[in-house]
């Protein structure tokens, strides 16, 4: 049984179609990458998965379970988080009362939910910023918060949208790093990535999507070859 | 070439909180600049405070020879000062055509505003496409464009982008390296802060390089790609 499954999933906005019949799987301990040109349906891919949109067609399952149609606060509770693009974290609050509100969701005391909270910003390297107002963060750093609020859930599987952006090389392997350290805490991780560099070192496969329907989707290597992932999305051949 | 910005020593706090130590740096005529530097050295406080949305404790903002740092805002654009903010800050319930027509309010820019529209169109023709969409239901990756698009509506002739390639395709990333390109040669002096340093100093005729809210380097674009520090620090070889 894949960990999360999505049989012909279509979801439209009026007359626009954003998903259009997709089908894919993600096994337990995979990291997918998920590419595509800016429009593609890449977030809402993501916004169908975690209930935010309940999709027009098709199904999704999770650990087998239908969750098409759940809300998200429920599809949470089952061990799936995920990040936000557009992060809007709570700007008056800490960086340690964003995370603990997360927390919540899986406990409603106090005092765990401050343990997981300052585990999770341990664990995603943001102890210096712990008591800053969150409005306050770089951007960088807001999506650094997003990994922590997410992880603070204590997902099985979690869904990164671009939490690479902003973010300058260098910075960017230190956030590879952390990554790889949720995926080797037994997370699997679907991720959202402009940053080829990034696609490419972390990525166990990658799915290519175009006008909300799959273009390509195999070995990094295989994905970035593809002529017609080069023409629509790299522009050169990245691998 | 003339000096067309001069940032003299500046001090710039929130609060009680100082991010900008005496940071002094110059942008010519005809120039493309670019300040690069880790999350938190102060490169958008940096945009922020040339704009007057911050107002110096120490030190001053000089434009065309003139101090502007005890300006308002809205001076600025009339000034031709052009400021793309990080995030891009469109107006979501507006038409992209809106959000493009409320770039060009300075009289000057309004006479203009039709010509201004057809070239930004043909800069960015997937704007003219979505011209009647919401801006708050475009892709990420076009809402930067509009963003930009929106910048260039005012006619600036110092234009500030903060990450404009943020959030693009690869594809889309060599298209808007390509048209800041465009836009300095049309005679437009670019200030740039931007995470893709490789493409960005490979563009930048000079840059300098902020950390912890103080200029630490300062060179040519080429000289910095060279540089040992940038090349650890910041490019990741």
């Amino acid at each position: 049984m894949s960990l999360l499954e999505l049989s012909d999933v279509t979801k439209r906005f009026g007359g626009l179609q954003a998903v259009g019949h997709l089908s894919f799987r993600l096994e337990k301990g995979e990291i997918l990458g998920l590419i595509g040109p800016n429009g593609a349906g890449k977030t809402t891919v993501f916004n169908v998965i975690n209930g935010y949109y309940a999709p027009t067609g098709g199904e999704i399952r999770f650990k087998g379970e239908r969750i098409d149609g759940k809300k998200p606060h429920e599809v949470c509770h089952l061990g799936l988080a995920r990040t936000f693009q557009v992060v809007k974290p709570l700007a008056r609050l800490s960086v340690l009362d964003n995370v603990m509100v997360s927390a919540f969701a899986k406990t409603s005391d106090r005092a765990a939910a401050r343990t997981v909270a300052l585990e999770s910003i341990a664990f995603t390297g943001m102890d210096s910023w712990r008591d800053q107002p969150a409005g306050s963060l770089p951007l960088g750093m807001r999506k650094r918060l997003e990994m922590a609020r997410a992880l603070a859930t204590k997902p099985e599987l979690l869904l990164l949208d671009e939490n690479f952006a902003g973010l300058n090389p260098s910075e960017v392997d230190a956030t590879m790093g952390i990554v790889r350290k949720i995926h080797g805490s037994g997370v699997t991780i679907l991720v959202i990535e402009h940053n080829m560099r990034v696609i490419m070192s972390i990525s166990h496969r990658v799915l290519a999507i175009n006008y909300g329907e799959k273009l390509a989707e195999g070995t990094p290597e295989q994905v970035a070859n593809d002529p017609k992932v080069v023409e629509a999305y790299l522009g050169v051949a990245h691998a | 070439m003339s000096l067309m910005l001069e940032i003299s020593h500046i001090d710039v706090f929130y609060g009680d909180v100082q991010v900008l130590w005496d940071v002094s740096f110059e942008v010519k005529k005809g120039e493309i600049v670019a300040l690069i530097g880790a999350n938190g050295s102060g490169k958008t406080t940096t945009l922020a405070t040339i704009s007057s949305l911050l107002r110096p404790r120490k030190g001053s903002v000089t434009y065309e020879g003139e101090p502007i740092h005890t300006r308002e805002p809205h001076d600025m654009v009339s000034l031709g000062i052009a400021h793309v903010p990080e995030a891009r800050r469109l107006f979501p319930e507006m038409s992209v055509k809106e959000n493009l027509l409320v770039g060009a309010l300075a009289p000057e820019a309004k006479k203009a505003r039709p010509e201004m529209l057809e070239k930004v169109f043909t800069i960015f023709p997937r704007l003219k496409e979505r011209e009647n969409q919401a801006a708050g239901t475009l892709s990420g990756g076009e809402q930067q464009m509009a963003a930009m698009a929106r910048g260039l509506m005012s006619k600036p002739r110092l234009l500030m982008l903060d990450e404009p390639s943020l959030g693009l395709s690869p594809l889309l990333v060599g298209e808007i390296f390509r048209v800041i390109q465009e836009v300095h040669e049309q005679g437009v002096t670019v200030l740039l802060v931007e995470q893709n340093v490789f493409k960005t100093l490979s563009i930048a005729d000079r840059a300098y390089v902020l950390e912890n809210g103080r200029v630490v380097l300062e060179g040519t674009g080429k000289d910095l790609l060279a540089n040992d520090h940038v090349k650890k620090a910041y490019l990741g070889l």
